[in-house]
């Protein structure tokens, strides 16, 4: 009964979201106000029609009511609750309906917090995202029904892929999608944007915190996947260039250049036909990723579908929503007014520099990540592209982005001087130039690029400090806006992000010994005791868990206690690490193969400054909440200045 | 640096089109470089057999792990093993904590160079992710090897 009730709601949220995408859009080119409001009732009932179908699997899944085949192939009796509420976006069909369902709402979300926005503009919005709904509910239903009926039922379900059951994976797929699905508001926009010939400032300011809210939930969403690499993948490493965080990073790329274009649209009315081509960008970068990631173009764990069926359906799908999109903006960017004038050294010049070197940054990944596909059609060679081609690329063109990023806040608008800005930033880099040498000659014993991407990081952590007790000592602090607070924030953010990045990437340690209960391990200055090895049983795994026990000169320090589990449906082994952290560094502990007789495998890491990688990046998303909160983003009605120009027929 | 206080719009256009295009010179240079140094092939044992890769090419090494082949040294710390797609076969060594589901008769993809004397030294043995899962490249390695059901039989 309910999986049916939840299939019957999917339909009938398809056919709502055929009325959605039309006749709010007949409505705003007629003028027709009635037809524009229908957009705003479609999106809620889709939305709440969308929610009760994800509610339905989710009953099925809390339940494990097996007689639904996508519950039997990716749950079981036996597994704890948050991972049965977990598994229902934790395979294919379960996370194109968690996709649909954040679009739908943030559908809902436009037509409630779009009272500011003018009728046409946002019947014209809904429309959009009620046709990137069709595309996405369409194809659950013809390709990917989560609520198809099995019979006879089994008694038991097959289980989730174990590396899955974690609790920092739980929640990676909502969060990324959060950031994934937000980039369709913008996309939205833009299309709206394009249909009404006309983007100006007002409209830079209301898509301003979509665009954001999308930039922060992808943000955190990428820490977490790579927070669960670090931890659950026990090779000390927190990013492998990985198609399929190369998938998530294009578009956080692309929404991080959509950010700063946005901002010159906003207070300039410039760079306004490159924007919307951002924003459509952005999005299809997005798909792209759940393409590469859902297709089984790529094997990973995330790659659930192998059917080609739904490979095609979503590679047409994105080539739609892409050409649609670029063949509009082709047809009416022209259309649009040429904006501000402005010198080359000035705030505009340094974001167009900013925006260069990002989507530089984005097709350098790309590149890389399509390549070995290219390659495969093309010649039949299969062959990989792993770090060594992004630290030969991405990492020198990080060099020039982080230079400028320090500089661009100090400059003005229109026209600006490069002289007094880098007068200013004189103690953020000469305090950068003796970290770079300090960490060249103490730390790593030699000059080396990693200290040279030590002092970039300080660089970018100085120069955003500078920047803001500047602002404090004109007196300015109490009506700064959030926005520059977040934006300094962030900044700082990043460079937080950079110093983890080396002190894990470039001086961590690594020691492999096999030892036996009562054996000892010395390790830069921490003696590690192998306790015991016990064999124990949790919910739906039996494990062996190493008690190590670590003293600092003698004295006792900490117990790291890393386990090697099996699970038992399916079976699989995964080590889980034990980490010991006291923020400025990692001791990192797993349990490799062995008994009792041979003595056991341990790998020990210890990552300096690795927790501010996922601080740093925490620290980013939250500056982006916290510019999301300035005052005129939520009062924001801001008046058109001139009067509605007919769009060009 | 400053040519004129006022720049045309399209002088503008012009210092904008320099620029992109020397970052995006740039940039293609690097990848370039980046592609014709850091490409790591996938060959089988067969195709290994045939091009011959030299010592210092780093590629990935794909096929099944010999059954009874596995062998540790004392400290069991490096392990011994052959990778077969069963017609061709090669001594591989590794110095490291093998992944979870490294087995016997399972498929396996490494990554390392060659040794002049034909022995390929693993620095990477890839962690694959369920146990009836076989990499695409191995499968198709058996396939071409015409070996595909027997690799199927023998798990």
């Amino acid at each position: 009964m309910i999986p049916e009730l939840g299939h019957f709601a999917l339909i009938l949220a398809l056919a709502v979201a055929v009325v959605q995408a039309t006749l709010p859009l007949v409505g705003a080119s007629r003028g027709d106000v009635r037809l524009m409001m229908l957009g705003r009732t479609a999106a809620l009932t889709q939305a709440f029609l969308v929610v009760l179908a994800f509610g339905a699997l989710t009953q099925c899944y809390v339940t494990s009511d097996f007689s639904v085949a996508n519950v039997v192939a990716n749950s079981h009796s036996a597994k704890p609750l948050i991972y049965k509420i977990s598994g229902v976006w934790g395979n294919h069909e379960g996370s194109m309906l968690l996709w649909a369902l954040i679009l739908s709402l943030f559908g809902a979300a436009v037509a409630i917090f779009g009272d500011n926005l003018p009728d046409s503009l946002r019947s014209r919005v809904l429309s959009v995202q009620a046709a990137i709904g069709i595309g996405f509910l369409a194809f659950l239903l013809f390709t990917s029904n989560p609520f198809e009926r099995l019979s006879p039922v089994p008694l038991d379900g097959n289980g989730l892929n174990p590396l899955l059951q974690d609790p920092g994976l739980a929640f990676h797929p909502p969060i990324l999608y959060l950031g994934y699905v937000g980039l369709s508001v913008t996309f939205s926009f833009a299309i709206a944007a394009l249909l009404e010939g006309r983007v100006d400032p007002a409209w830079a300011r209301w898509v301003r915190p979509w665009t954001l809210a999308a930039w922060c939930f992808l943000t955190l969403g990428i820490a977490l996947g790579s927070w669960w690499a670090y931890y659950i993948l026990g090779w000390g490493g927190f990013w492998f260039w990985d198609p399929v965080e190369n998938a998530s990073l294009m578009p956080w790329l692309a929404a991080t250049a959509l950010l700063h274009s946005a901002i010159v649209v906003e207070k300039r009315d410039a760079l306004k036909s490159w924007t919307v081509l951002l924003a459509i960008l952005a999005f299809s970068l997005s798909l792209l990723g759940t393409f590469l990631v859902r297709s089984g173009v790529l094997t990973s764990v995330h790659a659930f579908a192998q059917d080609p069926a739904r490979g095609l359906f979503i590679l047409c799908f994105l080539l739609g929503v892409t050409g649609g999109g670029l063949a509009l903006y082709a047809w009416r960017a022209p259309t649009l007014q040429p904006g501000g004038l402005f010198q080359p050294i000035s705030r505009e010049g340094a974001l167009i520099l900013n925006n260069l070197l990002l989507c530089t940054l984005a097709a350098t990944v790309l590149l890389g990540t399509l390549y070995p596909l290219f390659l495969d059609l093309v010649t039949g060679n299969k062959v990989s592209v792993g770090p060594p081609f992004f630290n030969a690329t991405f990492v020198p063109i990080c060099a020039p982005l982080f230079a400028a990023l320090a500089v661009g806040p100090f400059l003005g608008w229109k026209r600006a001087e490069i002289g007094p800005a880098l007068l200013r930033l004189r103690i953020a880099f000469a305090v950068s130039i003796v970290a770079a040498i300090v960490a060249a000659v103490a730390i790593d014993g030699r000059a080396t690029l990693a200290a040279l991407a030590f002092g970039f990081g300080v660089w970018l952590i100085m120069a955003s400090l500078s920047e803001f007790v500047g602002r404090v000592r004109r007196g300015r602090l109490s009506t700064m806006p959030r926005a520059a607070i977040g934006m300094t924030i962030s900044h700082a953010a990043l460079g937080v992000v950079v110093l983890g990045c080396v002190g894990t990437g470039a001086w961590n340690t690594e020691l492999i010994r096999t030892v036996k209960a009562g054996e000892r391990i010395s390790f830069l200055g921490y003696e590690l005791t192998l306790d015991k090895v016990e064999a124990l049983r949790g919910a739906n795994y039996i494990a062996d868990r190493a008690t190590l026990s670590v003293t600092v000169g003698g004295k006792p320090y900490t117990t790291l206690t890393p386990e090697r589990r099996m699970f038992i449906t399916p079976r699989r082994q995964v080590a889980e690490t034990s980490i010991h952290t006291n923020l400025l560094r990692d001791l990192y502990a797993t349990l490799g193969e062995g008994d009792a007789t041979q003595g056991w495998v341990i790998r020990l890491y210890l990552n300096p400054l690795a927790p501010w990688i996922w601080l740093g990046a925490a620290m980013c998303a939250f500056g982006g909440f916290v510019s999301l909160s300035d005052r005129r983003l939520r009062i924001g009605a801001p008046r058109r200045t001139r009067p509605m120009a007919q769009p060009a027929e | 640096m400053m040519a004129s206080k006022r720049m045309s719009p399209k002088r503008r256009r012009l210092w904008l089109l320099v620029g992109s295009l020397s970052v995006l010179g740039v940039a293609a240079a690097l990848v370039l470089t980046a592609l014709d140094d850091s490409l790591v092939f996938f060959y089988s044992p067969t195709q290994v057999a045939e091009k011959k890769p030299g010592p210092e090419r780093r590629f990935r090494l794909g096929g099944l792990v010999e059954t009874g082949s596995v062998k540790r040294s004392a400290d069991s710390q490096e392990v011994y093993f052959r990778i077969t797609d069963l017609k061709g076969t090669i001594d591989v060594t590794y110095r490291g904590l093998l992944p979870d589901l490294f087995r016997e008769g399972q498929g396996v993809i490494a990554e390392g160079s060659l040794t002049s004397a034909g022995l390929f030294i693993a620095r990477e043995v890839l962690a694959k992710h369920d146990e009836n899962y076989m990499p695409p490249e191995v499968a198709k390695a058996l396939k071409d090897a015409g070996r595909w059901k027997e690799g199927e039989a023998k798990k």
